[in-house]
């Protein structure tokens, strides 16, 4: 990488296109609504692993426009249930290897992440959470406010706090990374493999023949195919209705502010599940902070007076010395919320027609798993183990797997 | 969307109010429901798009559930009223 640059700053070429602009074709085997981290990353392992390239993906704007470019990075794998933090698990091994498979630098970095206790029953959470994820494998114990103090000198351990902080579940290869790094460089690998990438192409329609889907019709025309991917999140309810398929899925908004770029200062990641806060520092010295979904669902992606009032009470508590910190900007992103707080992944009544939706607030760090595990579910045409808790029909068959280690979620 | 119309109280600031989802009809005849039937009326739900008809509850007020008319897209909200019972 570095040669690259350094051979193209003396010879004054402007650097390749990371992904091209192609035609539409007339017929492609997979068709993939959603140009976000997951639907880029299931096209790259098509490609990669299956030899599948003859791939479209359809992004009604840019690239990692919607939920991938919009969280807050935070990498981990210390969920509560055994399905997911064995499916979260294979996701961080694979992110731990993406700069050097990608050969781009996606900035992974892995420091450290703290889930704050503030109530016995939030330890005995914790300590649960601690035991099932030593159970998978998973580096993740409990400390105490001493350690605490230690590894993050500015937090507030005292009593003096109205809820004061308890214990910590400490996870220390939970990381964060440059998300948008993370789109380009799937999106780069898949187009130089074949795959390709259409922006600014919304789906209008996707048509149904005898419980088969034949082909999706956009805005720029219609496509024939037998497959499409639903992987766009927020919106997934209204593609999926296009094919008439109804999902257990309510669209929250999620916001999330930075504050202006102070000098290091947080070395680790701090959450802390009941005061509905995340909090970490990024390359560029802000402080990149998150909460909880919105309390009424909305397509809406306008912030609100009530989240930066409420999160920057919630850090003060936490870190009394940002009392002078400004908050720079703030957005939102919209969360798929599925009823037990776990994604639906593989296939639907319609043949043809498989989802990889219900992301809710934990979609991003899951990309690349799931990117994988779709793609070998697309390409051999059956469910792989690692996915089968995920699947649609566990809402028919009583089978919910209640993932409350989820992000933003009281305990 | 800052005020939300109790239909007992009138205008009232949002954060008194929680969200009750959208209208999701219970089968008339629970008895002769199949179960896939009923997993549809537990999970599925049309998250529209759009104008949505949609239960609020007044918790920090009169505690009064209510329905609503809310545009999903914009957080416009185009009426409150009450359940007609009849």
């Amino acid at each position: 990488m570095s040669l690259k640059l350094i051979r193209q700053a003396f010879t004054n070429t402007p650097p390749p296109r990371m992904w091209h602009q192609p035609e539409f074709k007339e017929r492609y085997d997979v068709v993939i609504i959603g140009g976000g981290a997951h639907g880029l990353a299931c096209a790259y392992y098509l490609a990669k692993e299956h030899g599948i390239t003859n791939v479209a993906i359809l992004e009604k704007r840019y690239i990692g426009s919607g939920g991938s470019g919009r969280n807050t990075t935070i990498i981990r794998s210390n969920y509560l249930t055994p399905e997911g933090v064995r499916f979260y698990n294979e996701s961080v091994k694979l992110y731990e290897q993406m700069s050097a498979e990608f050969d781009f630098n996606v900035m992974f970095s892995q420091r450290g992440h703290l889930t704050l206790a503030h109530t016995d029953s939030a330890v005995r959470t914790m300590r649960r959470r601690a035991e099932v994820n030593q159970l998978q494998g998973v580096d993740s114990h409990l400390i105490w406010p001493d350690e605490i103090k230690k590894l993050c000198p500015p937090i507030d351990v005292s009593e003096h706090p109205r809820y004061p902080i308890l214990a910590a579940l400490y996870h220390p290869p939970g990381g964060i990374i440059r998300h948008d790094a993370v789109v380009w460089g799937y999106a780069h690998h898949a187009d130089r493999m074949g795959v390709h990438i259409h922006q600014l192409t919304e789906l209008t329609g996707i048509r149904v023949e005898n419980g088969q889907v034949v082909g999706v019709e956009t805005n720029r025309g219609y496509i024939k195919t037998g497959m499409v991917l639903n992987a766009t999140a927020g919106w997934c309810s209204l593609i999926a209705a296009m094919a008439g398929v109804r999902l257990p899925v309510t669209t929250f908004p999620l916001q999330a502010c930075v504050t202006e770029p102070l000098k290091p200062f947080l070395d680790v990641i701090i959450v802390s599940g009941s005061l509905h806060v995340y909090v970490s520092q990024s390359d560029r010295g802000e402080l990149v902070m998150g909460a909880a979904v919105d309390p009424f669902a909305s397509y809406s992606m306008n912030g609100s007076l009530a989240f930066t009032e409420g999160i920057s009470g919630h850090i003060l508590e936490l870190f009394p010395a940002l009392s002078h910190v400004r908050i720079l900007r703030q957005w939102a992103g919209l969360c798929d919320m599925t009823p037990d707080y776990s994604p639906i992944m593989g296939f639907t009544p319609v043949k043809g027609f498989v989802v990889d939706v219900g992301w809710g607030t934990y979609g991003f760090k899951a990309s690349p798993i799931s990117g994988k595990t779709m793609a070998q579910l697309i390409a051999t045409n059956s469910t792989p183990d690692l996915i089968h808790p995920f699947r649609l029909s566990r809402f028919y068959e009583n089978d919910l797997v209640g993932e409350k280690g989820a992000a933003s979620v009281g305990h | 969307m800052i005020l939300i119309i109790c239909p007992n109280c009138g205008r009232r600031n949002a954060q008194e109010f929680r969200y009750g989802g959208e209208v999701n009809p219970r089968p008339k005849q629970p008895l002769e429901v199949k179960d896939d039937a009923w997993a549809d009326y537990l999970y599925m739900r049309d998250n529209r798009s759009g104008v949505q008809k949609e239960w609020w509850y007044h918790q920090a007020g009169c505690q009064l559930w209510f329905l609503a008319e809310r545009n999903t897209q914009t957080n416009e909200l185009l009426r409150t009223y009450l359940l007609d019972w009849s």
